[in-house]
């Protein structure tokens, strides 16, 4: 495979680009692993990657049920971000946040991570207080932290709307480390990456069923014929349940709910940063991409649902948002829209853990946040199907942790998935 | 938009409802184990297809309702009151 560096760069455009390989191979199913994955999106791909660099097992392939980059991976707003509180989580997503500060060397492939900051508003001295609560706690170990008053925040973000007397804007808590990346390079850059270290990935690699041997998974059966795997991950978030269940494991923590999100026509550069704004149940975030789009989201279509598309009454609600914060956006036209299927848990948390399998490990459960999860998703899954056990930061991301009275709940929102947003 | 069919108004639009869960749980006894109640509380089948769920008609008349609703198409197949008692009373004045 051909770096991508400036001598090849210039190389390349003096023969008219004939020397550049493909990014990743096509190869035919191997009748055996040492580990197989199951689900080729970022979670999955990272996961194979982090094997095989870290942990020198390269004999693994990636099964994907479509193409690289076509499901959820491709179904986000790629806000990438570590403001969390809970034991666990901010150690887990701080350490996301750092391998996305270096994911571009790493993978020798531009993921456009920018590091743009990402303000929350917010909008009575009671949300305030909260928020200052966490922000703190995120200060205590270590992340990037602050408040901006309504002095700053104007300053930074002129063209907010300041005259909303029902949700007055009196700040906002700022994380600057935080900021956007580009899906689809993430989705390539790992699979190019892993393809490169002699990780198989095989798209168009449904899998139907599961043969079982003295309590272990023996085999896959799969569009693509029978692969056997010694160990076997799934990372399949969305269709968790479905796996789990042909596996004849029973239920799960988990619903599956879909979460929209929306893509605007291109505009000359409007809004430097992230921007979430939060009120009254109403959940709304934005920033712009590097070609000039709108790109933002709200909360779940708030029933149940494997179908990936939205509703209208979310579409009107995302637009009355918008429109509360941003007025400037009213004349600007919606290019499109899509909807994404989410693994919604009990507590709000994921899951990387091992199972009442002995061969089959779980990576699942990541509700809204799966995106910036994924590098870390797949460095501490890499880790557990290595070593055996969980690294001290997922240690309590098991299932278990619900009859122990451990959840890790952020919202405190209690056992209702569609309301951990 | 889904259209819900409550058998006390009428077909509705389902932004006027909100949606309750799996309407299959059953709760153990009050001293069942940990386990039992763990599961009835935190773990789900979580169906790709046909299910039951329960859903208020929070902008109507209040009432909570059983659906069947496929969770792939959104098809709704019947829509009953919760209580048992109450489904017999739609019964009988159709």
């Amino acid at each position: 495979m051909t770096k991508f560096n400036a001598w090849n760069v210039i190389k390349n455009g003096l023969n008219g680009q004939s020397y550049w390989t493909r990014q990743w191979r096509d190869p035919e199913p191997k009748s055996s692993y040492d580990v197989v994955i199951i689900g080729g999106g970022l979670h999955g791909l990272a996961t194979a990657y982090y094997l095989a660099k870290n942990h020198n097992i390269k004999n693994v392939a990636v099964l994907e049920k479509g193409w690289i980059g076509g499901g959820n991976a491709g179904r986000n707003t790629t806000i990438v971000r570590s403001n969390y509180m809970m034991p666990g989580n901010h150690e887990f997503y701080e350490h996301s946040l750092k391998l996305w500060e270096n994911l571009s060397h790493e993978l020798n492939y531009n993921v456009m991570f920018s590091q743009r900051a990402h303000v929350s508003l917010f909008h009575s001295p009671g949300a305030k207080d909260s928020v200052s609560r966490i922000y703190n706690i995120m200060r205590l170990h270590g992340t990037d932290a602050e408040l901006w008053d309504l002095k700053t925040l104007k300053k930074k973000i002129p063209h907010l709307n300041y005259h909303n007397s029902r949700f007055p804007i009196l700040g906002a808590a700022v994380q600057k480390r935080a900021g956007n990346a580009r899906h689809d390079s993430v989705a390539w850059g790992y699979a190019r990456a892993a393809d490169t270290l002699g990780v198989d990935i095989l798209q168009n690699c449904e899998v139907t069923g599961f043969t079982r041997k003295n309590g272990n998974i023996e085999s896959i059966q799969t569009s693509r014929g029978i692969i056997k795997g010694k160990k076997i991950g799934f990372a399949v978030a969305g269709n968790t349940s479905v796996l789990w269940q042909m596996a004849e494991l029973g239920n799960l923590p988990i619903e599956s709910h879909k979460l929209q999100a929306f893509v605007s026509e291109a505009v000359k550069p409007l809004l430097d940063q992230v921007v979430v704004y939060g009120v009254g149940g109403a959940h709304f975030y934005i920033s712009q991409s590097d070609k000039g789009s709108m790109v933002f989201g709200g909360d779940l279509d708030w029933y149940k649902s494997y179908a990936q598309r939205g509703n209208l009454p979310m579409v009107q609600d995302v637009a009355e948002a918008a429109m509360a914060i941003f007025p400037s956006l009213g004349r600007i036209r919606l290019l499109r829209h899509w909807a994404g299927v989410m693994d919604m848990t009990m507590d709000g948390s994921f899951f990387i853990c091992k199972t009442p399998i002995s061969n089959l490990y779980l990576n699942a459960g990541w509700n809204y946040g799966g995106f910036k999860a994924s590098p870390a998703s797949g460095w501490y899954f890499a880790d557990l199907i290595a070593n055996e056990s969980p690294h001290n930061y997922v240690q309590n991301h098991n299932l278990e942790r619900f009859e122990k009275g451990i959840n890790i709940d952020e919202r405190g929102a209690g056992p209702d998935p569609k309301l951990h947003g | 938009m889904i259209r819900i069919n409550c058998p006390y108004c009428g077909e509705r639009d389902h932004s006027e409802f909100s949606y309750g869960g799996d309407a299959t749980i059953n709760y153990p006894s009050l001293d069942a184990s940990e386990k039992e109640w763990t599961r009835a509380i935190f773990f789900r089948k979580n169906i790709k297809g046909f299910q039951f769920e329960t859903w208020h008609h929070s902008n109507g008349c209040r009432m909570w309702l059983v659906v069947e609703r496929s969770t792939v198409t959104h098809e709704i197949k019947s829509v009953k009151p919760c209580h048992p008692d109450l489904q017999k009373v739609v019964e009988n004045n159709k």
